[in-house]
């Protein structure tokens, strides 16, 4: 991974599914560290069974944000948050934060939830929150993992428009590289490099953010 | 920092106060291993176990025909009383007499039977069928109270009310109320072999004789025919046959009493009157004989039973965290699931009663005993059901492993499954240890036992009563709990 051009996720004619039921028969796609990449397409395309493979191939890289947003809900969003970061603490220190969280850890995720607007919540717990509050709150997790690959299943589908384009540059700037689902089209042109769209488990369309209109997304969707 | 106002910090309040009242009681309870060399004699029992003698019991298969006979005939009656009793479920004076039926443990109801109808068959089975009635009327009730309204109003145009219950109520419920009995009779079939432990010749009757004179195998040998005919009992409890079984039953120990009813009139008139009322002595010998009553025997019976309860609450929520996910998909390998599996279907098929008599046999008399093993057959029903629970579980993908995901993955998701069965479990722990007081445990069955066997009834009545306040009591305290935490009923 010196390389910085060298290649993150490679598949070569792959069939990828869940269980009998192939989603794609033969994947051609290459993605390069240092790319941000737009999924695209329907539902049912196959943007999560893609992105459940791109982490399959590169655990150890990728910080994971999954549509079901995977919360434990009866946990404040401090602890949902730090769980992000368990594998990098002793198991010691992570049974005892969740007793009571030191005053290090607490500042540490508190930052993060100051950016993602949860200072005020951040004691309280996840099932007494709004969606977009819990859809925050997934992100951080993601963030908090401090990996540098991003890979995230609609993560601001539930925000408005506004909080939705600051959140995603932020979730950007603080990885190397992403490849995020999403449905805002105008989104994606605005904050990604590259953009790729799906349609019945195939790539029908991949090219820079920068060469594409609005116009051109269009046709994934009819 | 900002106020905490997590739905698990409530569980941790509530969590917290059990952990404290479970500590003082088990700073305060009589904890002593008066046995020297309880070592060695586990060895020779561990002996016994491996070498059972089925051969040295004489009376072998007339006793398992006993346990099997009184149990059908107990759970059949008091299905259909407790059925009877559910259908009138909606009114406070049935709620009541089936919650006071079914606090007083099958083993007092024995001690009580035995003066009017002796050591007969019908002692046997009615001591299973009144307290089960109770229990069946609740379940039973609360299964109709849950059930769909929807078919009912459908046809409420129809006035036959006999015909619209069993056409639009019933077939909701049918098949929880068979599942629920047949679970009902693998508990009768127990409480039937304990029975023997007062002296009625079921299994428990020679299980006693043979472990308390030291001949293990022989003991072994019929524990062993208690987990055979329980392990299989879904093998052969079908349909079809269960009158035929029940017939066999009936052929086999004819329900009847020893008694007449001058017996019975004699027993309730005098027997059962406070002595100074009987004796003509007048209310103020009355107060003393209350006051006595109550500080010789009541008091220290209630203060022991809510000590040892309390304490044995604690052991059993820590037993089921700790076996829990050793039996859980979610950690360890094939091979540590096989033998916590094994490990936890021996203590749930385990009477506790029958436990805490193999510890006082080891241990010597103290609350250690009655404590161990109350804690362990209750946290092995616990751990096999959050087990049960997390089966159900979908972690993420990226979810911890090991320690890390059972503390903050599985137990916040799973505590509320975990408190509601403790704190329902708390109402059957108070019952059993009343009652491991007829094993020279000083709690309130102690004093119920002495008051027996001194042929002095009408304490007996008051102490029992006692039991049944104190189980009433901590009834009501863990559904107010259960209800404040917003806790899912679960029953088991």
């Amino acid at each position: 991974m010196t390389d910085p051009k060298a290649t993150l996720f490679r598949f070569r004619g792959e069939r990828l599914g869940h269980g009998d039921r192939a989603v794609f028969e033969a994947l051609d796609l290459d993605i390069r560290r240092g790319e941000t990449v737009a999924l695209l397409g329907a539902s049912g395309s196959g943007k999560s069974t893609l992105l459940a493979a791109l982490r399959r191939q590169r655990e150890a890289l990728c910080a994971w944000c999954p549509q079901e947003q995977a919360l434990v809900p009866m946990l404040s969003v401090f602890h949902n948050i730090y769980m992000g970061g368990l594998h990098r603490h002793g198991t010691w220190h992570n049974l005892r934060t969740l007793v009571r969280p030191t005053t290090a850890d607490r500042d540490d995720v508190g930052r993060l939830a100051a950016d993602l607007g949860l200072t005020d919540k951040l004691f309280t717990s996840v099932d007494r929150l709004s969606g977009g509050q819990a859809q925050r709150t997934a992100l951080g997790r993601a963030l908090y993992t401090r990996r540098p690959v991003l890979l995230g299943d609609e993560p601001v589908s539930n925000l408005d428009e506004h909080q939705g384009l600051a959140l995603t540059r932020l979730a950007l700037a603080a990885h190397d590289s992403a490849v995020v689902a999403m449905h805002d089209r105008a989104l994606a042109l605005a904050c990604f490099q590259r953009v790729m769209g799906l349609r019945r488990g195939r790539l029908v369309l991949d090219a820079p953010a920068a060469d594409l209109t609005l116009t051109d997304l269009d046709g994934l969707y009819r | 920092m900002t106020g905490v106002a997590t739905t698990a910090a409530g569980w941790r309040r509530a969590s917290g106060g059990l952990l404290l009242a479970g500590l003082l009681a088990f700073a305060v309870a009589d904890l002593a291993i008066t046995r020297g060399a309880p070592g060695a004699e586990l060895a020779r029992m561990a002996g016994g176990f491996l070498r059972p003698d089925f051969l040295a019991t004489g009376a072998l298969w007339s006793a398992l025909a006993n346990t099997l006979a009184f149990a059908f005939q107990g759970v059949a009656l008091g299905v259909v009383a407790g059925f009877l009793l559910a259908l009138g479920w909606h009114r406070r004076p049935v709620r009541t007499l089936a919650a006071s039926v079914r606090a007083v443990h099958e083993l007092f109801w024995g001690l009580l039977l035995m003066q009017v109808l002796g050591l007969s068959s019908l002692t046997g089975v009615l001591a299973i069928a009144l307290p089960y009635a109770g229990i069946f009327a609740k379940v039973f009730g609360e299964f109709l109270e849950e059930a769909d309204p929807a078919p009912a109003a459908a046809l409420a145009a129809d006035r036959r009310r006999l015909g619209r219950f069993f056409f639009a109520r019933l077939p909701l419920v049918w098949a929880d109320i068979k599942a629920y009995t047949a679970y009902r009779l693998e508990c009768a079939l127990r409480a039937s072999a304990i029975l023997g432990f007062i002296g009625l010749p079921t299994l428990g009757f020679h299980l006693e004789t043979a472990f308390r004179e030291g001949h293990y195998d022989a003991g072994a040998a019929l524990l062993y025919l208690l987990f055979a005919l329980i392990l299989t009992l879904r093998v052969w409890l079908r349909g079809p046959l269960i009158p035929v079984y029940l017939l066999a039953a009936l052929y086999w120990a004819p329900p009847v009493g020893q008694g007449n009813w001058a017996t019975l009139v004699r027993f309730v008139t005098v027997d059962l009157v406070p002595a100074p009322l009987a004796r003509g002595q007048g209310w103020p010998a009355l107060g003393d004989w209350a006051w006595m009553l109550w500080r010789d025997q009541v008091g220290p019976g209630l203060w022991h039973t809510l000590v040892l309860g309390l304490a044995a609450l604690l052991l059993t929520a820590v037993l089921a965290l700790v076996l829990f996910p050793l039996r859980s998909p979610l950690f360890g390998n094939r091979a540590t699931r096989a033998l916590s599996h094994g490990l936890l279907v021996v203590l749930r098929t385990t009477p506790e009663f029958f436990l805490a008599f193999l510890f006082l046999i080891l241990l010597g008399p103290s609350m250690l005993p009655g404590i161990l093993a109350l804690a362990l057959h209750t946290g092995a029903i616990i751990a096999h059901l959050m087990a049960r629970f997390s089966e159900g579980l979908r972690l993420r993908a990226d979810s911890a492993r090991g320690v890390n995901r059972y503390a903050y993955e599985v137990l916040p998701r799973l505590y509320p499954n975990f408190l509601a069965l403790l704190l329902y479990r708390w109402e059957i722990i108070m019952r059993e240890t009343a009652v491991l007081g007829i094993l020279g445990i000083h709690t309130l069955g102690f004093y119920i036992d002495s008051s027996v066997a001194e042929f002095r009834f009408d304490r007996t009545l008051v102490l029992i009563l006692a039991t049944v306040c104190l189980n009433l009591a901590v009834d009501a305290f863990s559904r107010r709990l259960r209800a404040r935490l917003r806790l899912k009923e679960t029953r088991t």
